[in-house]
């Protein structure tokens, strides 16, 4: 039989991987959106009436 | 499908790898790669981060599309020795959470498309994934032999959509970059059924040498090879590609219809092929043909976009023939 407590561990590391996963995804989003609104942006902000 | 099996419990704890096995990152690569070759050639001048999001967009929402058929198609999967490995046949994944994966990588992708880009580029990609997912997956792979050659267009699309998010527009020369891969799907993916028959049987997918038998599946793909040749060097007549590309496809066709007239006098599909494991490339003297075919089909269509990117990066000038 395979020892649950050694299962647990993996179980443990994989979940641990798959949040660090998710994680980043998110933050590589975030700046994303952040990034293409600026550049999108820019053109139009130089163009702006003073 | 079995919903019952797709939502069984996991038999493995699933690691992040497993989930990034239901983007399918080989697909992945050639999608980027045809992609970027339609946003290159496009010729417009485009930011290199929205260009990089443009080819961000395409890659995930493929990968969303894979997810969906790995969802769709785990019940075929967990029958054929090439796919039973993958997360969901294998237990790693559950069936739900790739049809969740599939969904919200599809938003996500179309929506970045069409904010960062134009609509009109976020939705020919949404059209493209759910033409790979539902009528591909869901209905044409189970239904009919011409599967893959419908089915097709969605993995010519990648390069019309890059076209696109550049332009904001679809011309001529996009769709003949998606006509070279749509007409070279059937002899590629036949050339390799013919040597992968006995699992498609075995799932009840009905591929053409299972429905149609290996003598006229041998013969379509030399009729298609016929057709796809000259689609193939048509670019360098619309002011598309050069003198190297007119070389590449030129040669490159010759080779290509060489080996199609060796498979269609060979008897490659005809018997069982008794493989001892899941590579692609590891067959039986019988299907050598077939497997050649399959391997330079692959080359040749890599060359053809290589030349077109390369060309087009170095500013060589289209030739001008009419």
């Amino acid at each position: 039989m395979s020892d649950p407590a050694r299962e647990d561990a993996t179980a443990l590391k994989a979940r641990r991987g798959r949040n660090i996963a998710i994680a980043l995804g998110l933050v590589v989003f975030v700046i994303l959106v952040y990034v293409v609104t600026v550049i999108k942006m820019g053109a139009n902000v130089l163009e702006r009436a003073i | 499908m079995a919903m019952s099996e797709a939502l069984s419990p996991p038999k493995a704890v699933a690691r992040w790898q497993d989930y990034l096995q239901l983007l399918k990152p080989r697909v992945m690569s050639l999608v980027v790669f045809t992609a970027l070759t339609g946003l290159v050639c496009a010729g417009q001048p485009i930011h290199p981060v929205l260009g990089a999001v443009a080819i961000l967009c395409i890659a995930v929402g493929a990968g969303a599309s894979a997810s969906l058929n790995m969802w769709y198609d785990a019940d075929i999967d967990a029958k054929m020795r090439r796919t039973r490995g993958r997360p969901v046949p294998s237990g790693k994944v559950q069936g739900a959470e790739a049809l969740t994966l599939g969904v919200v990588l599809s938003l996500f992708s179309v929506m970045l498309m069409g904010m960062a880009l134009n609509w009109f580029a976020a939705g020919l990609l949404a059209f493209t994934i759910v033409f790979y997912a539902v009528v591909y997956t869901m209905w044409l792979k189970r239904w009919t032999a011409q599967n893959i050659v419908i089915g097709g267009l969605a993995g010519a699309l990648p390069p019309v959509i890059g076209w696109a998010a550049v332009t904001g527009t679809a011309p001529a020369n996009a769709w003949l970059l998606c006509a070279i891969i749509f007409m070279w799907t059937p002899p590629h993916f036949w050339a390799l059924s013919l040597y992968t028959s006995e699992d498609y049987a075995k799932a009840g997918v009905p591929m053409m040498p299972v429905v149609k038998g290996a003598a006229s599946t041998r013969k379509q793909i030399l009729i298609y090879s016929l057709l796809l040749i000259p689609v193939c060097i048509a670019p360098a007549f619309t002011g598309l590609g050069g003198l190297a590309y007119l070389a590449v496809s030129g040669l490159g066709g010759l080779v290509f219809l060489l080996l199609a007239w060796r498979l269609f006098l060979s008897q490659a599909g005809d018997a069982a092929d008794p493989r001892n494991d899941d590579g692609l490339y590891d067959v039986r003297a019988g299907a050598r043909d077939a497997r050649n075919l399959f391997a330079f089909s692959i080359l040749y269509l890599s060359l053809l976009f290589a030349t077109l990117l390369v060309e087009h990066l170095m500013g060589l000038q289209p030739l001008e023939l009419f």
